[in-house]
């Protein structure tokens, strides 16, 4: 589906482009987008609005444009979020190079939340991958009118006109004479829009920006201190408010005295915000907000509040305990999620079998820029700047808790300072529209770190149970794989307890291993504090236990870890989509475009060992390496960490090499520093990452006890390989994350002999 | 009535002396270049330079800035060529940021031990920039603009 029209004279981003530009508007909505979420978010959906599809299917809604001013500044919207994945340039460069655009005259603006964008959730590592194709339309759509402009102006045929090799100008081949776009801009307005059928997509020898190395459009912003966060949106006449959440999900303010808070210089007022109605999905949590003249003495205010609170029924989480329930429930039956072959009559047969327990606790996302937004309310309507990852949820969810309509909430979308998944929820930007309407002013919330730790969606805890049969060479001929977690769809839905198919589709029911019986089941868990996603989701858990199980199995099969796993992924095939689980979502992938292909998964595989030195590097004492491999988000990325053991038996982190198959690569620089940054994230997550909680409330509260790796605890070197293809694009931002923490525990092996089944690595002395 | 130099620029602080710089330059100033990340001082993203010192202006109250010299990212290329300063320049040159909040912090950290080692090591790079975090985990490019840096940064 894929209409563009001429707006020239309607009216669009009036304020943004004068009157005379040539304005380009179309109507992308990849299929995909169309379909069912796939991560529970669609029980969600139909409780908070419509976002599960945001487009009619036969209206018109524009959702990317570019417009072109008489001067020649070709004005593109990004219509996704900047979080740092670098999509906010990618997604422009790719309708830039369609068009022959000059990129250093291309200038960016943010969209705003609104349907007629489709999906703007910038969430799953789909940004390129759902817009490539549409975005090469557009350009080629703007730039065949540019041509056509001048061929008419000129008296002569179009096809003897041409918009390359030099960009931003249309040359008449015969003659040599040229045209700047900015002067074809007016008479391209009166243009009908051309047919995609006519439309020349220029071929990828040709290519001008795609597969080059970009700087991101904001460094230099960033590096001058002039980009735009959440935390630098700014209202005249705006007040600052820092809220007291419940300790305990679903707490309820018992008493409040706050006598002592309202003498704190520059405190106006307290304002109490109402407890969410069950299921939470985004609303805000409730609790009591200190309003003031500036956030310092907001938060000053905040810590002299007296509160008593009825903590209600998740005053019973404690999470050790809790591990016991999970582990448990994993040692038994449950619901079968994917099956092949019969892995209990192979059990039955005899033969040797290995078993082993895995465990990753809840994790917090810690953007560095902590949840924060401004809105103002007036007369029915909001308007809200926030740093959000889907600013169509901020719409629902205002309007929503305020009661307006959702086309009454204007949600701007600042950079973000880091996300990970956790600014998809957009419950921080209500508090700010709840107090401003209870104010009458414009107001900015405020979260603190140890808010945004203690009160977070938090990646969710799992435990995993695996069992295999091995055979005479040592090979598998049973696999049994079993997880439990509470799932996301906890925070939609009351008593949501067994993953999704979203969920166990990433990485436990397409597990891509020859082996004849092979079955994986999930069990159902309970949430007590609210789930959401975080980089890279359910991949984190199942690859964890997947791949580390592969090491033990090779171990004890007496075999190389890398000569195992390649025997284990088996002779190079296309995995037929009915051979996985029955849910599988792919990611929302057309499976004919993006099938699990084995060959692609070996390969980046042996590259990241070839390019480590596997098996040729000399190693000391104290000194391994490991490998995990892991396709997600429809790409493939093998990681081999290389490690050494210090005098104090904590775990160093040398040379990490990672291979990743993302198909064709829009900007290679951004994939390598999505890929290095995902090392460093992985080894955190790996090392430290732990939230515990007691009696309901969590113990965590900043950097000190929710550590990450700092400079000089990350991993020292960080190669990247990217497999050269022509496959169509695939996700970046995520699929780096899951196989660090497997491979690096594989490495530990090798040092050590320590087998690592818990995570983080401080629970067993090693970080 | 704290008087301080920002910048450049001398400010009259009259609110409460306690207010720790951070929230004087972003609510008061409107100088939002310096970044909230922690509140404790235990991740950079809020690095200023104090007389020229690399210090955490969220635990530094306006009091104990009275007189002081003040410089923010803001203001860090002021006098060098192109108004970056070469970190900056260094930053851009190897394409360190992702998100970039923290990156203020990091490159008034970086521009700091560069004045002070001019030729770090890694050990002296490790030890100057632990006191920051990333996020995204851009350090091995940090550490490549810092190398780069080194040597031009005055």
């Amino acid at each position: 589906m894929n209409r563009i029209e001429n707006l020239s004279r309607r009216g669009f981003l009036q304020g943004v482009l004068s009157t005379g530009a040539f304005v380009l508007g179309a109507q992308f909505v990849p299929e995909a987008l169309l379909s069912a979420p796939s991560d529970g978010r669609a029980t969600a959906d139909a409780g908070l609005g419509a976002a599960g599809d945001p487009v009619g299917a036969t209206a018109f809604h524009p959702n990317v444009f570019v417009g072109l001013e008489p001067d020649g500044t070709v004005v593109i919207v990004a219509h996704r979020s900047e979080m740092g994945t670098g999509s906010r340039t990618s997604l422009p460069r790719i309708v830039a190079d369609e068009m022959e655009a000059d990129w250093s005259r291309v200038r960016i603006v943010q969209a705003t939340g609104d349907a007629k964008y489709g999906n703007q959730d910038t969430d799953g590592s789909h940004s390129v991958r759902s817009f490539f194709e549409a975005m090469r339309v557009y350009g080629a759509t703007a730039r065949t009118m540019l041509v056509q402009a001048a061929a008419l102006q000129w008296n002569v045929p179009a096809s003897e006109c041409q918009a390359s090799p030099e960009p931003h100008v249309v040359t008449h081949v015969p003659t040599g004479r040229t045209a700047g776009y900015g002067e074809l801009a007016a008479a391209a307005a009166r243009l009908p829009v051309p047919p995609k059928e006519s439309l020349q997509l220029k071929p990828r020898s040709e290519w001008r920006y795609i597969g080059k190395d970009a700087s991101i459009f904001d460094l230099q912003d960033i590096c001058t201190g002039k980009a735009g966060y959440g935390m630098d949106a700014h209202r005249e006449g705006m007040l600052f408010a820092s809220v007291e959440h419940p300790p305990v999900l679903g707490g309820k303010v018992a008493s409040l005295d706050d006598s002592d808070a309202l003498k704190v210089p520059g405190v106006r007022q307290t304002v109490a915000i109402e407890p969410f109605k069950p299921p939470h999905a985004f609303q805000p949590l409730g609790g009591v907000a200190v309003i003031a003249d500036n956030t310092w003495a907001a938060f000053q205010g905040r810590r002299k509040l007296k509160i008593n609170w009825d903590n209600g029924a998740n005053a019973s989480f404690n999470s050790d305990a809790y591990r016991k329930e999970l582990e448990q429930t994993v040692r038994q039956p449950c619901k079968v999620a994917w099956n092949r072959g019969d892995v209990d009559a192979e059990f039955a047969k005899g033969a040797k079998t290995l078993e082993a327990g895995y465990y990753v606790p809840l994790l917090a996302h810690a953007s560095m820029e902590p949840p924060v937004a401004v809105a103002e309310y007036r007369d029915g309507r909001v308007e809200a700047w926030a740093p959000t990852q889907d600013p169509q949820a901020v719409q629902e969810t205002v309007g929503q808790v305020l009661g307006v309509p959702k086309e009454n909430v204007l949600c701007h979308v600042t950079l973000l300072g880091g996300a990970f998944g956790r600014k998809s929820k957009p419950d921080y930007v209500a508090e700010a529209a709840v107090l401003s309407k209870k104010t009458g002013r414009p107001v900015k919330v405020v979260w603190t770190r140890e808010d945004d730790i203690k009160f977070d969606y938090y990646h969710t805890v799992a435990a995993a149970y695996m069992k295999a049969a091995l055979g005479a060479n040592g090979m598998p001929t049973a696999w049994l794989q079993r997880s439990a977690f509470p799932p996301i769809g906890s925070t939609f839905e009351l008593n949501n307890t067994y993953g999704s198919g979203g969920e166990l589709g990433m990485g436990w029911t397409d597990t891509p291993f020859a082996i004849p019986n092979l079955r994986a089941e999930n069990g159902p868990a309970a949430a007590h504090v609210r789930i959401g996603w975080l980089r890279s989701v359910a991949n984190i858990y199942h690859a964890f236990a997947v791949q580390s199980f592969a090491a033990e199995l090779a171990h004890e099969a007496g075999r190389d870890q890398l000569d195992y796993l390649l025997a284990l992924i088996g002779p190079d095939r296309v995995i037929d989509k009915k051979n996985l689980g029955a849910d599988y979502d792919n990611m929302g992938a057309d499976y004919k475009d993006y099938p699990v292909d084995t060959a692609r998964l070996r390969r980046v595989a042996e590259l990241a060992a070839e390019q480590s030195g596997w098996g040729k590097r000399k190693l000391g004492p104290g000194q391994g390496m490991g490998i995990a491999a892991h396709r997600s988000f429809v790409t493939y990325v093998a990681t081999v960490v290389q490690v050494e053991m210090d005098q104090q038996g904590k775990v160093r982190i040398g040379r990490v090499d990672s291979a990743v198959d993302t198909g064709t690569v829009v900007n290679p620089d951004s994939v390598r520093n999505q890929m290095e940054g995902a090392a460093v994230f992985g080894a955190s997550l790996a090392k430290y990452g732990e939230i515990t909680a007691t009696n309901g409330a969590i113990n965590q509260g900043n950097f000190t006890d929710y550590g990450m790796c700092r400079i000089n605890e990350a991993p020292r070197e960080i190669h990247v390989h990217i497999v050269q293809s022509d496959a169509p694009p695939a996700g970046v931002g995520e699929p780096g994350v899951p196989p660090f923490a497997p491979a690096l525990c594989n490495a530990i092996f090798a040092a050590t002999g320590k087998r690592v089944r818990e995570l983080p690595l401080t629970r067993s002395g090693l970080a | 009535m704290i008087q301080l130099t920002i910048n450049g620029v001398r400010q009259s602080f009259d609110g409460d002396p306690e207010m720790p710089l951070l929230w004087y330059l972003r609510d008061g100033l409107g100088l939002t270049g310096t970044k909230f990340g922690c509140g404790i001082g235990v991740c950079g993203s809020c690095v200023v330079h104090q007389n020229g010192a690399a210090v955490r202006a969220c635990m530094t109250p306006v009091r104990v800035a009275a007189g002081a010299e003040i410089v923010t990212i803001e203001a860090l290329g002021s006098g060098h060529e192109g108004g970056l300063h070469p970190v900056q320049k260094a930053w851009m040159a190897h394409n360190v940021p992702q998100c970039g909040y923290c990156q203020a912090g990091q490159i008034m950290q970086a521009a700091a031990l560069l004045k002070s080692t001019p030729h770090p090591t890694d050990a002296d790079i490790d030890q100057g920039m632990a006191g920051n975090i990333c996020r995204c985990g851009t350090y091995q490019r940090i550490r490549g603009a810092i190398k780069a840096a080194a040597g031009e940064a005055v």
